[in-house]
């Protein structure tokens, strides 16, 4: 790989808030927006996140990676004149002009604990768990809801059947936002469910891969220890500048 | 019978001997978890007769239990989304145009047929279901619920009958219907008092009928999750009164009244300590044997009451061929 020095700048530059020293002279369109009722002007072409930041908000919560990764940013808004309250993540979603917002920062939602080498490789594990999945009505809420798009009720049903390969490739992006948890009328918590049906088929169901199973017997052969000491031994400096110098395995 | 008529029910025997009929499946839950034997038994049965059941590339549960409220019809989403995806599979040319749905467990028979014909009686109740599921395509109400067994009859007695390598000969087979298959009457698939459906079927492999008045009688439904000694004492009933009028095993097309009539021999053996346990099994399990389909159609090892001894006792099966599927 070529020129990657300047990378940890790049990545750091990225992360920061993009509406510092903003010189609002230098901006053109603006729009109206509603902070939990409170109303705002900032520039039309600014994140649901950046926004807020704007309008004066320290988020100390409801953000994360800034990058539609991590999952803490959900936020529940309205469009005006609309009468459907729909959500988004506020790191991955332009304001529009007279939008209504909140954000919901953590879900307290139930997650089971299991110990997945003891447990049954059939439907039987949901319903033990979460035995509220049998009660999914096929509303499709949670699908609407979803900032990933996200077939989520498809990956409930798959739930249901048992199947945890299908389970496993519909969720596969579940960011555990949660915001499909708040709106189901049928209580379920999907995400957990989802993170229990892929944990099983981590286990039981994928095939195991030939180089992985390869890797781990170097690992264990200590073929990595040296160079694993020297990383741990090396100053902050030394690593930023392997980390830029650093070329990317290929996943085969 | 003209032979391009292929959308006829009655013309998927011809057809079978040309070209394999395609009909819109609809499993449900319990046919992908508990009740593997139905659903593998009732696959294969359909290939040999030359009948290709392609599941719903994309389904949900069915509903289980239909609302009968006026005002609830959240209840009625699931069961109508289904129908959509029998219209979607035909405008992705999976389905040959075909609009009937076949369904395997009568549970979801019952529930998805029942829904159908509500949104039928009342298009505003169609509308309002529609304008709830606005990112799907409209249900036009054009699809046909079917059970399998309405597939299996219009075939006739001769076309199944022409299939059987193993007649079940000196076979005593109480048929048994429940519920969901025959009430209401507007959507039973037989006499809800008297059926006979399965009587052709069992006879064209070779089975000795055994007719009893019991075949009706409810199984205790999902009182079983509430009360299972009161589900027992039902089943009791039913399995001695098959029993006595000569049966050595009994059939059924439902998960939950196989679960009930098998399963909770456990419980009535324990109140009932000199009853002889009887195989129940799936018809498709039958239909598999006589058509010598092989243990991995007719998977015998999810019975709770094993099959295997008694037909092995009748000659029907070897014991050795299919003793195990561990091996
Ligand atoms: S499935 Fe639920 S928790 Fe996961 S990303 Fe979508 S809305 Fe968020
Ligand atoms: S919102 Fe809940 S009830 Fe509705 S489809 Fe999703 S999981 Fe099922
Ligand atoms: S801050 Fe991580 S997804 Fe928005």
């Amino acid at each position: 790989m070529g020129n990657q020095t300047g990378m940890m700048e790049r990545i750091s530059e990225s992360t920061r808030s993009l509406t510092t020293g903003v010189d609002t002279k230098d901006v053109e369109h603006w729009v109206m927006i509603y902070i939990m009722g409170r109303g705002y002007r900032v520039p039309a072409d600014l994140t649901i996140m950046t926004a807020m930041e704007f309008a004066g908000y320290r988020l100390i919560r409801s953000c994360g990676c800034r990058q539609g990764f991590c999952g803490a940013c959900a936020t529940i808004f309205r469009r005006e004149g609309e009468y459907k309250l729909e959500s988004a993540l506020a790191c991955q979603t332009r304001v529009e002009d007279g939008m209504s917002l909140v954000q919901i920062p953590f879900s307290p939602a139930d997650a089971a604990s299991y110990d997945i080498a003891s447990e049954a490789y059939a439907y039987s594990v949901f319903s033990k768990h979460y035995p509220e999945v049998a009660r999914c009505v096929s509303c499709n809420t949670c699908t609407k809801a979803c900032p990933q798009d996200l077939e989520v009720m498809d990956y409930v049903q798959s739930a249901i059947k048992g199947d945890f390969g299908g389970l496993t490739e519909q969720s596969f992006d579940c960011i555990q936002c949660g915001l499909c948890a708040i709106r189901c009328p049928a209580e379920i918590v999907q995400y957990n469910v989802a993170q229990l049906g892929r944990r099983m088929y981590g286990r039981y169901g994928s095939p195991e891969p030939a180089h992985l199973k390869a890797r781990i017997a170097e690992i264990e052969e200590g073929k990595f220890d040296e160079a694993l000491d020297r990383l741990a031994g090396a100053s902050t400096e030394e690593l930023e500048k392997l980390y830029a110098a650093s070329e990317r395995e290929s996943d085969g | 019978m003209t032979s391009e008529n292929t959308n006829s029910p009655r013309a998927v025997g011809e057809a079978s001997r040309s070209k394999k009929t395609r009909l819109p499946y609809y499993p449900g839950c319990t046919l992908k978890t508990t009740a593997k034997n139905l659903e593998d038994s009732a696959l294969a049965t359909a290939e040999a007769l030359g009948i290709e059941l392609v599941e719903l590339p994309r389904w949900n549960c069915c509903g289980v239990v239909t609302s009968l409220t006026d005002d609830d019809l959240m209840h009625h989403v699931a069961p109508i989304r289904n129908l959509i995806r029998v219209q979607e599979m035909n405008a992705a040319g999976l389905a040959d145009g075909e609009t009937r749905l076949v369904t395997l467990c009568s549970m979801c028979f019952n529930t998805l047929k029942r829904s159908n014909a509500r949104v039928r009686e009342r298009p505003e109740d169609l509308t309002s279901l529609n304008d709830f599921m606005y990112l799907e395509e409209d249900y036009d109400g054009s699809v046909e619920v079917v059970h399998f067994l309405e597939i299996l009859a219009d075939l006739g007695a001769e076309e199944i009958g022409r299939r059987v390598k193993t007649p079940l000969t000196g076979l005593g087979v109480a048929p048994y219907y429940g519920c969901t298959l025959l009430r209401p009457k507007e959507i039973g698939i037989d006499d809800p008092e008297r059926p006979t459906i399965q009587n052709d079927i069992l006879q064209a492999l070779g089975a000795e009928l055994i007719d009893n008045p019991y075949k009706t009688v409810c199984c205790g439904s999902y009182q079983t999750v509430q009360d299972k000694h009161a589900v027992a004492e039902l089943a009791h009933g039913i399995l001695t009164h098959a029993r006595a009028a000569g049966a050595d095993v009994l059939t059924t097309f439902c998960p939950l009244c196989a679960f009930n009539l098998d399963n909770r021999q456990r419980e009535i053996v324990e109140r009932h300590p000199d009853f002889e346990t009887i195989p129940v099994l799936y018809a498709t399990q039958l239909m598999a044997l006589a058509f010598g389909l092989g243990p991995e159609s007719c998977r015998f090892d999810l019975n709770f009451v094993d099959p295997r001894p008694m037909l092995s006792s009748k000659g029907i099966m070897k014991e050795e061929a299919w003793a195990t599927r561990q091996a």
